[in-house]
């Protein structure tokens, strides 16, 4: 008889963080274009203090989102290409079990960096650190409800050649409401006035992607195997 | 090297059946299968044969359940395998034509990592069922580095490992030298003496010793 869903999970989280370690250029390509998209932007404009700290919420945000999307297209395409998904679909767990793990592994490896990396940018946009854990809050909720929207977008997109285009045009309109709300919690907290009401909103879309998105990604999956 | 000889775990129960009846699939325009249809019992190998593009794997993947057919059903033990998923995948090991590892995953964590999601399973028994497919040396080489023919090894290794009482394969023979293709015939004697079941999709002769049910697609 097959093993529980929790150590299932378990077992393919371990399977996911291993491969992910194995290839560390797969890990560092998304930190190191978040790095570089976002320190190109005080080089490009004038380094005032006063114009970054206007626009640093935003191009956090929008810098967090696309690196984001550059690991999400590997979600699900690479085990489909070597034929592991399929081994995976017919392990006798259920195909949400394998996305759950599988999108919390993307987080911890996407998401969790980038939040441990963004002091280092927030330096260079003159976020003052008083700001930081507003930031890294919204950050942390933000990527875990990208990183669902993503599974969804990837489970989609995962029998196509080119799914990377059609992937952004899925995903990046359902994270508009990430974009508003992560970018506004933190330019409040810049200016010294409470974030409480766009981290509820970023908490509840959190939430909802949660619960929502495993069946989602997971029919579409079902879909694709076909 | 240590081979295959001694008989595999495979439930005697002799109860088991696999049958599917007038499947039907569609591929855009194409009729792929057109009402195929089978039994198979305990003890029992069906190999399905027919030349390239007659729907013999398009058949495999209805069986084991990755494929919806338009029309007909597949049943386990008399109940539709929709209706049993979970209980039906424990019941069944399945090898693609490809040989499904990740490559970066070494011969032993591929087993680990996929046979650890059907039962729990020791690393120490994995290394020895791969020691019985001939590849013990390379459980610890990342899958990259192995020959085609060893890869299809460690899929065997994974198959016997399942210890499922359903064994479906997709040509199982690619890529093995003639010790390979031997060990996988004893393999499959084994499975069948101790009470399991097989489908097996081949478009050459198997060189089985004993009576082989046949069935031949796009006739």
């Amino acid at each position: 008889m097959s093993i529980g869903a929790f150590p299932a999970m378990r077992l393919i989280l371990r399977r996911e963080l291993r491969l992910y370690f194995r290839r560390p250029d797969q890990l560092l390509q998304p930190l190191v274009f978040f790095l570089i998209v976002t320190t190109l932007f005080p080089l490009a404009l004038s380094p005032r203090l006063s114009l970054l700290r206007d626009m640093a919420p935003g191009v956090l945000w929008v810098a967090a989102l696309l690196s984001s999307l550059l690991s999400l297209e590997t979600l699900f395409k690479a085990d489909a290409e070597d034929g592991t998904l399929e081994q995976l679909a017919l392990s006798g767990q259920s195909l949400g079990v394998i996305v759950i793990a599988k999108t919390l592994a993307h987080w911890l490896v996407s998401g969790v960096a980038l939040v441990a990396m963004s002091p280092l940018v927030a330096t260079a946009l003159a976020i003052p650190t008083d700001a930081f854990p507003v930031m890294f809050a919204s950050l942390a909720l933000g990527t875990l409800t990208l990183s669902w929207l993503g599974a969804i977008g990837a489970g989609l997109t995962v029998g196509l050649r080119r799914g990377s285009v059609l992937l952004s045009l899925i995903v990046l309109p359902l994270a508009m409401p990430l974009l508003i709300f992560g970018a506004s919690a933190t330019d409040r907290a810049i200016g010294g006035e409470s974030p409480a009401g766009a981290l509820y909103f970023l908490g509840a879309l959190c939430v909802f992607t949660t619960s929502l998105a495993p069946v989602a990604a997971a029919a579409a999956l079902r879909i694709t195997l076909e | 090297m240590q081979e295959a000889t001694d008989p595999i775990d495979a439930p005697r129960a002799s109860s088991l059946d696999l049958s599917a009846d007038k499947i039907h699939v569609w591929r855009g325009d194409r009729h792929v299968l057109r009402g195929a249809g089978f039994a198979v019992k305990a003890g029992e190998l069906l190999h399905v044969a027919g030349p390239n593009g007659t729907g013999k794997t398009t058949l495999l993947r209805v069986v084991c359940g990755l494929l919806r057919p338009e029309q007909g059903a597949v049943s386990w033990c008399g109940r539709p395998i929709d209706a049993i998923r979970a209980e039906y995948q424990a019941a069944m090991a399945y090898a693609s034509h490809e040989a499904a590892l990740k490559s970066d995953l070494s011969a032993l964590e591929n087993l680990r990592y996929s046979v650890g999601l059907k039962r729990r399973v020791g690393d120490h028994e994995l290394r020895d069922t791969l020691g019985r497919t001939g590849v013990a040396a390379c459980a610890d080489l990342p899958a990259r580095v192995l020959s085609a023919g060893q890869r299809r090894r460690v899929a065997m290794a994974r198959v016997l490992a399942m210890r499922a009482p359903l064994w479906l394969l997709d040509e199982p023979f690619t890529n093995l030298d003639s010790k390979g293709t031997a060990l996988m015939c004893r393999m499959l004697e084994a499975h069948l003496d101790g009470g399991g079941l097989a489908l097996v999709v081949a478009h050459h002769a198997l060189a089985l010793a004993r009576p082989i049910r046949r069935l031949e697609l796009g006739e």
